[in-house]
Protein backbone atom coordinates (compact mmCIF):
# COMPACT_ATOMS: atom_id res chain seq x y z
CA UNK A 1 0.00 0.00 0.00
CA UNK A 2 1.58 3.27 -0.75
CA UNK A 3 0.11 6.50 0.81
CA UNK A 4 -0.43 9.85 -1.61
CA UNK A 5 -0.41 13.16 0.73
CA UNK A 6 -4.01 14.73 0.70
CA UNK A 7 -4.57 18.37 -0.48
CA UNK A 8 -6.88 18.14 2.68
CA UNK A 9 -3.38 18.30 4.89
CA UNK A 10 -2.53 21.17 7.17
CA UNK A 11 0.04 22.20 9.82
CA UNK A 12 -0.85 22.35 13.49
CA UNK A 13 -1.07 26.05 12.88
CA UNK A 14 -4.69 25.65 11.53
CA UNK A 15 -5.47 24.60 15.20
CA UNK A 16 -3.89 27.41 16.84
CA UNK A 17 -7.75 28.74 17.57
CA UNK A 18 -9.16 25.67 18.39
CA UNK A 19 -6.41 24.73 21.02
CA UNK A 20 -6.15 28.18 22.50
CA UNK A 21 -10.11 27.74 23.34
CA UNK A 22 -9.43 24.95 25.10
CA UNK A 23 -5.68 25.45 26.78
CA UNK A 24 -6.71 29.15 26.61
CA UNK A 25 -3.39 29.89 26.25
CA UNK A 26 -1.56 30.11 22.60
CA UNK A 27 -0.10 26.18 22.12
CA UNK A 28 1.43 26.29 18.58
CA UNK A 29 4.89 26.97 20.24
CA UNK A 30 4.10 23.44 22.70
CA UNK A 31 5.94 20.47 21.90
CA UNK A 32 4.32 17.38 21.61
CA UNK A 33 6.40 13.59 22.52
CA UNK A 34 4.48 11.01 19.76
CA UNK A 35 3.90 8.47 21.86
CA UNK A 36 4.49 5.90 19.04
CA UNK A 37 8.19 7.57 17.30
CA UNK A 38 9.40 9.22 20.27
CA UNK A 39 10.14 11.89 17.73
CA UNK A 40 9.29 15.83 19.73
CA UNK A 41 7.33 18.08 16.54
CA UNK A 42 6.01 21.68 18.20
CA UNK A 43 2.19 21.54 17.63
CA UNK A 44 2.62 24.09 14.92
CA UNK A 45 4.72 21.78 12.62
CA UNK A 46 2.18 18.75 13.13
CA UNK A 47 -0.03 17.34 10.33
CA UNK A 48 -3.77 18.39 10.72
CA UNK A 49 -7.16 16.79 8.94
CA UNK A 50 -10.35 19.24 9.31
CA UNK A 51 -12.39 17.87 6.69
CA UNK A 52 -13.47 15.35 9.28
CA UNK A 53 -16.48 14.66 11.73
CA UNK A 54 -13.65 16.01 13.97
CA UNK A 55 -9.99 17.54 13.98
CA UNK A 56 -6.89 14.75 13.44
CA UNK A 57 -3.59 15.24 14.37
CA UNK A 58 -0.76 13.24 12.90
CA UNK A 59 2.57 12.61 13.76
CA UNK A 60 4.83 14.05 10.49
CA UNK A 61 7.44 11.68 10.94
CA UNK A 62 5.74 8.53 11.77
CA UNK A 63 1.87 9.03 10.44
CA UNK A 64 0.09 8.01 14.19
CA UNK A 65 -2.28 9.54 15.04
CA UNK A 66 -1.73 12.10 17.89
CA UNK A 67 -4.78 13.85 18.83
CA UNK A 68 -8.29 14.07 18.37
CA UNK A 69 -10.49 16.74 18.72
CA UNK A 70 -14.31 16.60 18.42
CA UNK A 71 -16.36 20.24 19.45
CA UNK A 72 -20.15 19.78 19.06
CA UNK A 73 -23.20 20.11 21.03
CA UNK A 74 -21.41 22.39 23.28
CA UNK A 75 -18.41 19.87 24.52
CA UNK A 76 -15.20 19.24 23.47
CA UNK A 77 -13.87 15.73 23.51
CA UNK A 78 -10.14 15.61 23.39
CA UNK A 79 -8.03 12.58 23.19
CA UNK A 80 -4.21 12.88 23.82
CA UNK A 81 -3.16 9.30 23.75
CA UNK A 82 -1.37 10.01 20.27
CA UNK A 83 1.22 12.30 22.63
CA UNK A 84 3.55 10.87 25.39
CA UNK A 85 4.14 14.29 26.87
CA UNK A 86 2.94 17.91 25.90
CA UNK A 87 5.61 20.47 27.14
CA UNK A 88 4.02 24.01 27.07
CA UNK A 89 5.34 27.35 28.79
CA UNK A 90 3.60 28.53 32.42
CA UNK A 91 4.55 32.02 31.59
CA UNK B 1 -23.09 29.77 3.64
CA UNK B 2 -24.87 31.44 6.05
CA UNK B 3 -28.00 29.56 8.12
CA UNK B 4 -30.22 32.54 6.47
CA UNK B 5 -29.73 31.43 2.68
CA UNK B 6 -29.61 27.46 3.84
CA UNK B 7 -33.04 27.99 5.54
CA UNK B 8 -34.25 30.20 2.30
CA UNK B 9 -33.48 27.38 0.06
CA UNK B 10 -35.14 24.90 2.46
CA UNK B 11 -38.54 26.59 2.20
CA UNK B 12 -38.28 26.38 -1.72
CA UNK B 13 -37.58 22.62 -1.18
CA UNK B 14 -40.84 20.37 -2.30
CA UNK B 15 -42.60 18.63 0.87
CA UNK B 16 -41.22 15.31 -0.88
CA UNK B 17 -37.68 16.34 -1.05
CA UNK B 18 -38.12 17.83 2.93
CA UNK B 19 -39.22 14.63 4.18
CA UNK B 20 -35.82 12.69 2.92
CA UNK B 21 -33.98 15.15 4.53
CA UNK B 22 -33.34 14.40 8.70
CA UNK B 23 -33.17 16.74 11.00
CA UNK B 24 -30.74 19.58 11.17
CA UNK B 25 -29.01 18.46 7.29
CA UNK B 26 -28.68 20.53 4.47
CA UNK B 27 -28.48 19.07 0.60
CA UNK B 28 -25.55 19.48 -1.03
CA UNK B 29 -24.98 18.14 -5.32
CA UNK B 30 -21.25 17.85 -5.23
CA UNK B 31 -19.41 15.18 -2.98
CA UNK B 32 -17.73 16.73 -0.55
CA UNK B 33 -14.55 14.78 0.48
CA UNK B 34 -14.03 13.82 4.18
CA UNK B 35 -10.75 12.51 5.30
CA UNK B 36 -9.06 11.98 8.54
CA UNK B 37 -5.66 11.13 6.94
CA UNK B 38 -3.63 10.65 4.12
CA UNK B 39 -5.14 8.60 1.08
CA UNK B 40 -3.85 5.18 1.07
CA UNK B 41 -3.73 4.30 -2.52
CA UNK B 42 -4.20 0.38 -2.52
CA UNK B 43 -2.90 -1.94 -5.79
CA UNK B 44 -6.10 -3.99 -6.89
CA UNK B 45 -3.62 -7.06 -6.95
CA UNK B 46 -3.25 -5.80 -3.06
CA UNK B 47 -6.39 -5.92 -2.25
CA UNK B 48 -7.87 -8.42 -0.10
CA UNK B 49 -11.49 -8.33 1.85
CA UNK B 50 -11.76 -10.09 5.18
CA UNK B 51 -14.67 -11.64 7.18
CA UNK B 52 -12.98 -12.65 10.20
CA UNK B 53 -13.46 -12.96 14.70
CA UNK B 54 -16.54 -14.97 15.97
CA UNK B 55 -16.43 -17.34 12.69
CA UNK B 56 -15.14 -20.59 12.26
CA UNK B 57 -13.00 -19.96 9.75
CA UNK B 58 -11.89 -16.64 8.22
CA UNK B 59 -13.38 -15.51 4.72
CA UNK B 60 -11.16 -13.26 2.09
CA UNK B 61 -11.28 -12.72 -1.27
CA UNK B 62 -8.87 -11.29 -3.40
CA UNK B 63 -10.06 -8.41 -6.08
CA UNK B 64 -10.56 -11.36 -8.84
CA UNK B 65 -11.90 -13.23 -6.98
CA UNK B 66 -14.59 -10.35 -5.43
CA UNK B 67 -15.57 -9.04 -8.13
CA UNK B 68 -17.15 -12.20 -9.58
CA UNK B 69 -19.56 -12.35 -6.93
CA UNK B 70 -23.39 -11.20 -7.97
CA UNK B 71 -23.28 -7.32 -7.98
CA UNK B 72 -26.22 -4.61 -7.18
CA UNK B 73 -26.82 -1.03 -8.38
CA UNK B 74 -28.43 0.78 -5.46
CA UNK B 75 -29.57 4.08 -5.56
CA UNK B 76 -29.47 5.85 -1.85
CA UNK B 77 -29.28 9.26 0.30
CA UNK B 78 -26.37 9.39 2.23
CA UNK B 79 -26.13 11.99 5.50
CA UNK B 80 -22.70 12.95 6.36
CA UNK B 81 -22.78 14.12 10.29
CA UNK B 82 -20.91 17.16 9.33
CA UNK B 83 -24.81 18.22 8.27
CA UNK B 84 -24.25 17.42 4.39
CA UNK B 85 -26.59 14.79 2.84
CA UNK B 86 -26.44 13.86 -0.74
CA UNK B 87 -29.65 12.69 -2.84
CA UNK B 88 -29.98 9.61 -4.96
CA UNK B 89 -26.44 8.69 -5.22
CA UNK B 90 -25.65 5.90 -7.38
CA UNK B 91 -23.33 2.70 -6.10
CA UNK B 92 -22.27 -0.94 -7.59
CA UNK B 93 -21.42 -3.32 -5.29
CA UNK B 94 -21.74 -6.73 -3.09
CA UNK B 95 -24.38 -6.74 -0.47
CA UNK B 96 -23.47 -7.54 2.97
CA UNK B 97 -26.18 -10.13 2.79
CA UNK B 98 -24.54 -12.17 -0.20
CA UNK B 99 -21.05 -11.98 1.58
CA UNK B 100 -22.47 -13.25 5.17
CA UNK B 101 -24.04 -16.04 3.01
CA UNK B 102 -23.85 -19.02 5.05
CA UNK B 103 -21.69 -17.46 7.73
CA UNK B 104 -22.79 -19.32 11.52
CA UNK B 105 -21.76 -16.69 13.83
CA UNK B 106 -23.23 -15.95 17.53
CA UNK B 107 -21.15 -12.35 17.32
CA UNK B 108 -23.80 -9.76 17.49
CA UNK B 109 -21.69 -7.00 17.07
CA UNK B 110 -18.99 -5.83 13.82
CA UNK B 111 -16.30 -3.63 13.58
CA UNK B 112 -15.22 -2.35 10.27
CA UNK B 113 -11.31 -1.95 9.95
CA UNK B 114 -9.81 0.03 6.44
CA UNK B 115 -6.66 0.31 5.17
CA UNK B 116 -4.97 3.12 7.14
CA UNK B 117 -6.06 2.26 10.38
CA UNK B 118 -10.01 3.55 10.09
CA UNK B 119 -12.58 1.92 12.47
CA UNK B 120 -16.43 1.96 13.15
CA UNK B 121 -18.82 -0.52 14.79
CA UNK B 122 -22.09 -1.18 14.40
CA UNK B 123 -24.48 -4.25 15.23
CA UNK B 124 -24.61 -7.29 12.77
CA UNK B 125 -28.03 -6.77 12.47
CA UNK B 126 -27.24 -3.10 10.72
CA UNK B 127 -25.36 -4.88 8.49
CA UNK B 128 -27.75 -7.34 7.02
CA UNK B 129 -31.58 -7.55 5.34
CA UNK B 130 -30.47 -5.43 2.16
CA UNK B 131 -29.08 -2.75 4.45
CA UNK B 132 -25.15 -2.75 3.71
CA UNK B 133 -23.03 -3.39 0.40
CA UNK B 134 -19.26 -3.44 -0.35
CA UNK B 135 -19.56 -0.67 -3.26
CA UNK B 136 -16.79 -0.35 -5.91
CA UNK B 137 -18.73 2.22 -8.15
CA UNK B 138 -19.92 5.51 -7.64
CA UNK B 139 -22.07 6.58 -10.71
CA UNK B 140 -21.13 3.89 -12.56
CA UNK B 141 -17.52 4.32 -12.74
CA UNK B 142 -14.90 3.28 -10.69
CA UNK B 143 -14.56 4.36 -7.02
CA UNK B 144 -11.97 7.32 -6.50
CA UNK B 145 -9.25 6.84 -3.82
CA UNK B 146 -10.44 10.45 -2.21
CA UNK B 147 -14.35 8.78 -2.21
CA UNK B 148 -12.66 4.94 -0.38
CA UNK B 149 -11.71 3.68 -3.67
CA UNK B 150 -11.19 0.47 -4.31
CA UNK B 151 -13.95 -0.23 -2.23
CA UNK B 152 -16.23 0.98 0.75
CA UNK B 153 -18.99 -0.44 2.97
CA UNK B 154 -21.73 1.86 2.17
CA UNK B 155 -24.49 1.54 5.15
CA UNK B 156 -26.83 4.13 3.80
CA UNK B 157 -29.66 4.38 7.01
CA UNK B 158 -26.54 5.55 9.37
CA UNK B 159 -24.11 8.52 9.57
CA UNK B 160 -21.61 8.10 7.17
CA UNK B 161 -19.04 7.40 9.09
CA UNK B 162 -20.63 3.98 9.99
CA UNK B 163 -19.50 3.58 5.95
CA UNK B 164 -15.77 3.16 6.07
CA UNK B 165 -13.44 4.06 3.18
CA UNK B 166 -10.74 1.77 1.88
CA UNK B 167 -12.94 -1.21 3.69
CA UNK B 168 -10.27 -3.91 4.33
CA UNK B 169 -12.41 -6.32 6.13
CA UNK B 170 -14.87 -6.96 9.00
CA UNK B 171 -14.66 -8.40 12.05
CA UNK B 172 -17.56 -10.24 13.87
CA UNK B 173 -17.35 -9.67 17.34
CA UNK B 174 -18.93 -10.77 20.76
CA UNK B 175 -18.93 -7.18 22.75
CA UNK B 176 -19.25 -3.73 21.02
CA UNK B 177 -15.90 -2.32 20.18
CA UNK B 178 -16.23 1.44 19.63
CA UNK B 179 -14.23 2.32 16.54
CA UNK B 180 -12.24 5.74 16.13
CA UNK B 181 -15.16 8.56 16.02
CA UNK B 182 -17.11 6.23 18.60
CA UNK B 183 -14.43 6.38 21.29
CA UNK B 184 -13.82 10.26 20.97
CA UNK B 185 -17.38 12.01 21.51
CA UNK B 186 -19.51 10.58 18.71
CA UNK B 187 -22.52 8.01 18.91
CA UNK B 188 -22.63 4.55 19.28
CA UNK B 189 -25.05 4.33 16.61
CA UNK B 190 -25.36 7.28 14.65
CA UNK B 191 -28.77 7.31 13.06
CA UNK B 192 -29.21 10.67 11.56
CA UNK B 193 -33.17 10.26 11.86
CA UNK B 194 -32.87 10.72 15.63
CA UNK B 195 -29.98 12.75 15.16
CA UNK B 196 -27.90 10.77 17.29
CA UNK B 197 -24.37 12.84 16.56
CA UNK B 198 -22.61 12.85 19.72
CA UNK B 199 -22.44 11.15 23.25
CA UNK B 200 -25.49 11.87 24.83
CA UNK B 201 -27.68 12.60 21.54
ZN1 LIG C 1 5.58 9.61 15.48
Amino acid sequence: MTVQQSDLKLDGNAIGGLLREIFTMEMTAAEGTCSSCGKVHAVGQVEVYMNAPGVVVRCPACGQVQMRIVKGGGRYWLDLSGIRCLEFSSE
Amino acid sequence: MSFISRGFRGKRRDTASSSRLPPGQYIVTDYPVLSAGPTPRIPLNEWTFVIEGEIDKPRSWNWEEFRKLPTEQVTKDIHCVTKWSKFDTGWTGVSMDKILEGVETAAEYTVQFSYGGYTTNLPLEDLTGGKAWVVYEFDGQPLHPEHGGPARMLVPHLYFWKSAKWIRGIRLVNEDEPGFWETNGYHNYGDPWREQRYWGD
